[in-house]
C-alpha cells in the first residue's frame, strides 16, 4: 500500500446518492483474477452505452473532470456488494480520494485497505463543494492527511474526521496482515482456550 | 460505546463480540477471532495470490470452506463445459487454490455445492455463537443462528486466511423490535423490505442489528435467514436473531454440527447467548408487523418500495431536491409512470432463487401458488434451487414437477440471475419479479428492471403476467 501524506487533485463531481458498487464496477468485470487493470471499467454502464461508446453526459467522459483524482459524491457511497474491485477500479483509474456525506461500511474498509482515502463531510459542505466545482470546472483541492484538512487555492478550508489508526496506516502505507502477524502469540493463546464447538 | 461491567445485562451482540476479542488496545481496532471463513470463486483469487506472493499459508484450513456459486451456469449442458473462458478460469483458480492450501471445496457436481449462504447453514457449519465471514455482503444471513456474521472485502479475505482474525472497530448495536404478528400471506421477505423502507438503505450503517419480537420468534429458520440476509440492504454489515428451540431443531444432526456429548455442551452454551433483559442498545427501532402487506420494490434501491396495494411515487413526493431527482431517475430507468399502480406493472421474467429466497421453504411457497396454474405465456420463469441439497429435497417432494408442469424452468444450483454473472441475464428493458436482494440499475443485466418480492408474490406474478396481491390468490390445493 502506498503511503499518503498530502494529495492535490482536480475534483470529479458525481451528484448522485447511494452510488452502489454494482455501478462502480459492474459484475461482468469481476471474473478476472487480478488486482489491477479495472480502471477502464470504472462506472462502465454509466460511462459507456451498450455498444461501448462513451456517453457524453457522464462526468468521466467530460473535460476537464476526466483527469480528476478526487471524487465528490452523494450520501451512502459504496453501498451494496462487498466487491473490493470497486476500490481497485477507483484507484486503478487514478481516484485517490472520495469525498461524500457518508460511506457504506464494507466499502469504507475496502478503501482503507487500498490506500483510498474516504473523507466524510456534512451534507451542507458537500453541497458547497458541488457549487464550487460547478463555478470552476478545473477546481482543485488539497487533502492533508497529517493535519486532517482539506483546502483550495482561494483560502477555503475545512477539517475532516479520520480514525487515528487509519490515519497512521495511511501515512505509513502499512500492511494490516503484517501488523496482525506481530500478535501471533495472542491468536495462539486464544485458539488454545476456546472450546471445540 | 461505554464499557459495561461484567454484571451489566448484555446483548447477544455484546456476548458474541466479547467472546471473540483476541487483542485490543485503544485507539487501534480490536483483533477478533474468526471461527468460520467461507470462500467462493469471485472474491478470493487475489487473496490467495497475496498469500503466495508473501510466502504465507492458510492458518486454519479446517475453519475455511469453499464453494463455487457466483459464476456457475445453471443449465446441465453448460455446467461442466463453461463457455465463458474467464469464468472458467476463475472457477479453476479456486479449485487450484483450495487444493494447494488444503481447503475443503464443495465443488460443482458434488452433493454439497450451492450458494455459500445456503450451504453453510444446511451443512451445519453455521452455528450459534460463531463469528462467520465471507467475501460477500450477504454473509449477514448466518446471523439468523445467533452468529456474528458479516461480509468482507478481498484484502480482509487474505487477512483471515493468513491470521484467522480480522482487525475490526466495534460496531454500534441496534435492536429492531418487531411488534405484532405477520398477517396471512405476508412473509419474512416482506418484513425485511418493510424494515428497509422504514429505516432506509443507510439506516443500519455502522450498526450490528438484532431482530427481536414475537413475529421474529415465529419465523422458521428459512424466514430468519431471509430477514438477516437483507440486513446489509439497510446498511448493517450484520443482522442477528437469538438462537432458540427452532434454531437447535434445525441444526441437530446436520453434517458438521456437533454430535453426542459435544452437542449437549454446545446447546447449553447457546442457551446463554440471547440478550439479557435490560441489555442496552445504541438504537432501538420499533416495527409494526401487523400492518404489513406483501411488498414490492418499484425503484433502483431496495428502499424504494411500496405495498402491493400502493403505487410508485411521483417525483414531487420527494422530501428534498436530491430525493425528487432520485425518484425521477429511478422511474425513468424502471420505465414506470409517475404514480403508477404496482398491480398495473406487467412482468417479462420471474426469478425464484438466491441466498435470499432459494431455500426449500421458498420453493414450497412458490410451488403452492403455481400448483394447478400455468405461467403466463408472455413470461419466462426460472426456479433456481439454492443448493444441491435443496434441489434434491425439492425433487423428493415433487416440487420440480409442479414448476415444470406450470411452464417454469427448473435449474441447477447457483447464484444465477441474482447478480447475473453467469449466463442468466435480463435483456435491456425486461421487467423481472425477483426473489433476490438487489434492484440496482443493471444488477440482473444491463437495462434490466428488477422488482424485489417474496417467492409467493413472484409466482403469482408469473401466472397473472403482472404484479398481483397474493393474499387474494386462488390456491388449488
Amino acid at each position: 500500500m502506498q503511503p499518503m501524506r498530502t494529495h492535490r487533485g482536480q475534483v470529479i463531481p458525481l451528484d448522485r446518492a447511494n452510488v452502489d458498487t454494482d455501478q462502480i464496477i459492474p459484475k461482468q468485470f469481476l471474473k478476472r483474477i487480478e488486482r489491477t487493470g479495472y480502471g477502464p471499467f470504472l462506472f462502465n454502464d454509466w460511462r459507456y452505452d451498450a455498444a461501448g461508446n462513451p456517453t457524453p453526459d457522464f462526468v468521466l467522459n467530460q473535460e476537464p473532470y476526466k483527469h480528476g483524482s478526487i471524487l465528490l459524491a452523494g450520501k451512502n457511497f459504496g453501498c451494496g456488494s462487498s466487491r473490493e474491485h470497486a476500490a481497485w477500479a477507483l484507484t486503478n483509474y487514478g481516484v485517490l480520494v472520495v469525498i461524500a456525506p457518508s460511506f457504506a461500511d464494507i466499502f469504507h474498509g475496502n478503501a482503507a485497505n487500498n490506500g483510498l482515502l474516504t473523507v466524510a463531510l456534512p451534507e451542507s459542505v458537500i453541497n458547497e463543494l458541488f457549487a464550487k466545482v460547478a463555478a470552476k470546472p478545473n477546481y482543485e483541492l488539497t487533502v492533508n492527511v497529517e493535519n486532517l484538512t482539506i483546502s483550495d487555492d482561494s483560502g477555503w478550508s475545512t477539517s475532516f474526521p479520520l480514525d487515528s489508526f487509519r490515519q497512521h496506516c495511511l501515512l505509513n502505507g502499512l500492511d494490516q496482515i503484517g501488523i496482525t502477524l506481530q500478535k501471533q502469540q495472542f491468536i495462539s493463546d486464544y485458539e488454545a482456550r476456546v472450546p471445540a464447538y | 460505546m461505554t464499557k459495561s461491567s461484567d454484571s451489566a445485562p448484555k446483548s447477544l451482540f455484546d456476548k458474541l463480540w466479547a467472546s471473540h476479542v483476541v487483542w485490543h488496545e485503544e485507539p487501534q481496532p480490536a483483533l477478533i477471532y474468526i471461527d468460520l471463513h467461507l470462500v467462493h470463486e469471485v472474491t478470493s483469487p487475489q487473496a490467495f495470490e497475496g498469500l503466495r506472493l508473501a510466502g504465507r499459508k492458510v492458518r486454519r484450513p479446517e475453519r475455511t470452506f469453499g464453494t463455487i456459486d457466483h459464476n456457475v451456469p445453471t443449465t446441465k449442458a453448460e455446467r461442466f463445459n463453461i463457455l465463458d473462458p474467464i469464468a472458467a478460469q476463475q472457477i479453476n483458480t479456486l479449485r487450484k487454490n483450495c487444493a494447494d492450501f488444503g481447503v475443503h471445496l464443495a465443488d460443482v457436481g458434488t452433493a454439497e455445492q450451492g450458494v455459500v449462504h445456503v450451504i453453510g447453514p444446511e451443512l451445519g457449519l453455521t452455528l450459534p455463537g460463531k463469528t462467520i465471514v465471507c467475501g460477500d455482503s450477504h454473509t449477514s444471513t448466518h446471523g439468523a443462528f445467533g452468529a456474528l456474521a458479516f461480509g468482507i472485502g478481498t484484502s480482509e479475505v487474505e487477512h483471515v486466511l493468513a491470521t484467522q482474525t480480522l482487525q475490526q472497530k466495534r460496531p454500534k448495536s441496534m435492536l429492531v423490535n418487531v411488534v405484532g404478528d405477520l398477517p396471512k400471506g405476508v412473509t419474512a421477505k416482506d418484513l425485511a423490505l418493510g424494515i428497509i423502507h422504514q429505516i432506509g438503505t443507510d439506516g443500519g450503517t455502522g450498526y450490528a442489528i438484532e431482530y427481536a419480537g414475537p413475529a421474529v420468534r415465529a419465523l422458521s429458520m428459512e424466514g430468519r435467514m431471509t430477514l438477516c440476509n437483507l440486513a446489509i440492504e439497510s446498511g448493517a454489515r450484520s443482522g442477528m436473531i437469538a438462537p432458540d428451540e427452532t434454531t437447535f431443531a434445525y441444526l441437530k444432526g446436520r453434517t458438521f454440527a456437533p454430535k453426542g456429548e459435544q452437542w449437549e455442551k454446545a446447546v447449553a452454551y447457546w442457551r446463554t447467548l440471547p440478550s439479557d433483559p435490560g441489555a442496552k442498545f445504541d438504537r432501538v427501532v420499533d416495527f409494526n408487523a401487523a400492518a404489513l402487506q406483501p411488498w414490492v420494490t418499484w425503484g433502483t434501491s431496495p428502499g424504494m418500495s411500496a405495498p402491493i396495494t400502493g403505487s410508485a411515487p411521483r417525483p414531487e413526493d420527494g422530501k428534498d431536491e436530491i430525493e425528487k431527482l432520485a425518484i425521477a431517475r429511478a422511474l425513468e430507468y424502471m420505465g414506470i409512470a409517475s404514480g403508477q399502480a404496482l398491480t398495473a406493472l406487467s412482468v417479462d421474467r420471474v426469478f425464484v432463487g438466491s441466498c435470499t429466497n432459494g431455500r426449500l421453504e421458498d420453493l414450497r411457497a412458490a410451488a403452492r401458488v403455481l400448483k394447478g396454474h400455468k405461467v403466463n405465456p408472455k413470461v419466462q420463469m426460472m426456479v433456481v434451487p439454492g443448493s444441491e441439497i435443496v434441489k434434491k429435497l425439492a425433487e423428493n417432494e415433487g416440487l420440480d414437477r409442479i414448476f415444470l408442469e406450470a411452464g417454469a424452468e427448473w435449474r441447477e444450483p447457483g447464484c444465477s440471475m441474482c447478480l447475473a454473472m453467469n449466463p442468466d441475464v435480463l435483456k435491456p428493458g425486461e421487467r423481472c419479479a425477483s426473489t433476490s436482494n438487489r434492484n440496482f440499475e443493471g444488477r440482473q443485466g444491463r437495462g434490466g428492471r428488477t422488482h424485489l418480492v417474496s417467492p409467493e408474490m413472484a409466482a403469482a406474478a408469473a401466472v397473472a403476467g403482472h404484479f398481483t396481491d397474493v393474499r387474494n390468490w386462488d390456491y388449488k390445493e
